[in-house]
């Protein structure tokens, strides 16, 4: 048997898969703390001990990859020129790494953006501006105001060709790596080069700068950030691989303790002839981050955003019963719902979460009317058609109603502008797979893909078009 | 030539593209290097493009007799986006009803545009023109500071 041990070094918890390669399935779990902060191995060595436990002497692993988002995660700060272009694309262009996304900036850098880019101390800086032979002066002063700055951390430039010597000169001392822009021409995306890039200094440098390496001896190599890893797995589940079909466009939605993240892989071209695609062209595998959609450090955001009432009406609850558990969740960030009570307010959180990020990720159409009739504009990703719906991480796997919370991210009739997908298959990743197989894929993409889909759980839904069907 | 990089477009809610592609076209056969945004485009869309590229210049179309509507602060936005020597052209059917054209050039030229171009503009004649005027501040601007076009 070919054994593969897969790590996650998250912000809680150590988080361990052993799989079986060749047969494509888990042998077991473990969990340890997360002990970034003091000495990583006590976590790992923990979370073996757990994986000991449940699946006995462990056996010798053919694969040790590890993923991480300990220590704050890999925390970015994005610098480009106009806001909807390069700025957007450098921050694509994080995003798609994997990273958080501390600070974004755009225009020329003032002191005090420069001072609180200090303060940030981000991981990494991704410094774009200007389409190929466009504008340099913007990126030239920026470069230079981060020149004469304490920022200390690696920049990675990714903008206008025409002037990455100069920036080069204006950042001399620093770790400055060049790579393509990431809008070389007009409203053209091309952001792999510069995820690529940043992926390389994660695994260079801040595995080494977050002391993760310190438990070098008990795995191979960390690969990537971990929702870069969730987005590989997302990726290689919609696409297949040679000799294995995979699900076909895809979304993934985890409703996380500090944010609730969003993945698509499908194209999002309008579906229907005639309809006008407007602003920046979409990455097909796109991530978005909704910092203010925490189902804990930033719980009170969401009942805010979703409104009290809306939560007090979904949960059954009153407002101020409601307003109370927040303020104690908000304390207290590690619980797990124990009363039937706490269980009705986080279901209602967590569909208003899915619900809020999943309506942001999609795009939007709008109809506006021309002297020659109609049109209708697109913005953003058309999802409608999207085959698959995965839902991922703690707040859904644990749920004893997972169907109600993954519902939600689903086209509303109500809301017939946005774009969200109408009647996909709902997957939920009870195992907390998707990280895993995107950690295997490197290696063994075929033997990953088998494994992800035999380890998604389908999801009965209510049939609610049953009205519309004629029979 | 051959470094001068245009932005073209559609302003407004207006679809009629033939003629802003043909113009594109012929830009780029004559080695401009053309960012085309196409039909439906708003006036900040055209701005935005010309920072991220440096163009030197944006050549609106506008057809649907809407023109005046939707160019109005055309000038104005470049001025705060930092662009306020670009060069900006118009043409097409800028106006509705019975007016001499005299009258429509010299209101589009009043919002700030450096020309104003009639329906039915040869695509040669917009070469012509524009080679003139980019030769034209360029001995401005060998000569010393550019001089300011003179207020309305």
């Amino acid at each position: 048997m070919k054994a593969a041990l897969l790590i996650d070094f998250g912000s809680t918890y150590t988080k361990l898969r052993a799989v079986d390669v060749d047969g494509a399935s888990i042998l077991g779990a473990g969990q340890g703390p997360s002990t970034v902060g003091t000495d990583i191995t006590i976590g790992m060595r923990a979370a073996l001990a757990d994986l000991e436990r449940h699946i006995g002497p462990l056996p010798s692993f053919a694969y040790r990859f590890a993923c991480s988002s300990a220590a704050g995660g890999l925390r970015m700060v994005t610098v480009g020129l106009v806001r909807e272009l390069t700025a957007e694309a450098a921050r694509q262009a994080a995003l798609g790494a994997g990273a958080r996304l501390v600070g974004t900036f755009a225009y020329r850098l003032t002191a005090a953006d420069v001072s609180r880019i200090e303060a940030l101390a981000p991981d990494i800086l991704l410094l774009a501006g200007g389409t190929d032979g466009g504008n340099s002066e913007v990126i030239l002063h920026n470069a230079a105001a981060l020149g004469g700055s304490r920022v200390a951390c690696p920049i990675v430039l990714a903008g206008n060709r025409s002037a990455m010597d100069e920036c080069r000169d204006r950042l001399a001392g620093r770790d400055v790596i060049v790579t393509d822009n990431v809008m070389p021409e007009f409203n053209v995306l091309d952001i792999e080069p510069a995820r690529a890039a940043i992926r390389d200094v994660f695994i260079g440098r801040i595995v080494h700068a977050k002391g993760i390496d310190r438990a070098q001896a008990m795995f191979d190599r960390v690969l990537m950030p971990t929702p870069a890893a969730v987005m590989e797995g997302a990726r290689l589940l919609a696409d297949g691989c040679d000799g294995l079909a995979g699900l076909g466009s895809l979304l993934v939605v985890d409703p996380g303790g500090a944010t609730t993240d969003v993945h698509s892989v499908a194209s999002g071209e309008p579906r229907e002839a005639g309809v006008i695609p407007q602003g920046l062209p979409e990455p097909r595998v796109k991530r978005t981050v909704e910092g203010d959609l925490g189902m804990r450090h930033n719980i009170a955001a969401i009942a805010e955003t979703a409104g009290v009432g809306n939560i007090a009406t979904e949960s059954g609850l009153t407002e101020s019963r409601v307003l109370e558990l927040i303020d104690e969740l908000n304390t207290d960030v590690g619980r797990v719902p124990a009363s039937p009570e706490e269980e009705a307010l986080d279901r209602a959180l967590a569909r208003a979460a899915v619900r809020l990020a999943v309506k942001r990720h999609a795009g939007t159409v709008q109809t506006i009317y021309t002297v020659s009739g109609p049109a209708i504009v697109q913005r953003g990703k058309d999802l409608t058609d999207v085959h698959v719906v995965i839902g991922t991480g703690g707040a859904l796997a644990h749920s004893p109603d997972p169907a109600a919370i993954l519902e939600t991210a689903l086209a509303d009739a109500a809301d017939p502008f946005s774009l969200r997908p109408r009647a996909p298959r709902l997957l939920l990743d009870r195992e907390y797979i998707l990280f895993a197989c995107g950690l295997l894929a490197e290696v063994e993409p075929r033997q990953a893909l088998a494994l992800g889909l035999a380890h998604l759980t389908p999801l009965q839904k209510e049939i609610r078009d049953e009205r519309t069907v004629r029979t | 030539m051959a470094h001068k990089t245009l932005v073209t477009g559609v302003i407004g809610s207006d679809t009629h593209i033939v003629g802003n592609r043909i113009l594109s076209m012929a830009l780029e056969k004559a080695g401009y290097k053309v960012v085309a945004l196409g039909a439906l485009t708003p006036a900040e869309e055209f701005v935005k493009a010309a920072v991220e590229t440096a163009a030197d210049a944006i050549l609106v179309s506008s057809l649907y007799g809407q023109g005046e509507l939707d160019c109005r602060g055309f000038r104005d936005l470049c001025v705060e986006a930092g662009l306020e020597d670009i060069m900006i052209y118009i043409g097409g059917n800028l106006v509705v009803g019975k007016q001499t054209w005299e009258e429509v050039e010299r209101r589009f030229v009043a919002m700030g545009f450096d020309r104003a171009f009639p329906p039915g503009t040869r695509t040669d004649d917009v070469l012509r023109i524009l080679a003139q005027d980019f030769a034209a501040r360029a001995q401005n601007a060998s000569e010393g500071p550019i001089a300011r076009r003179p207020p309305p």
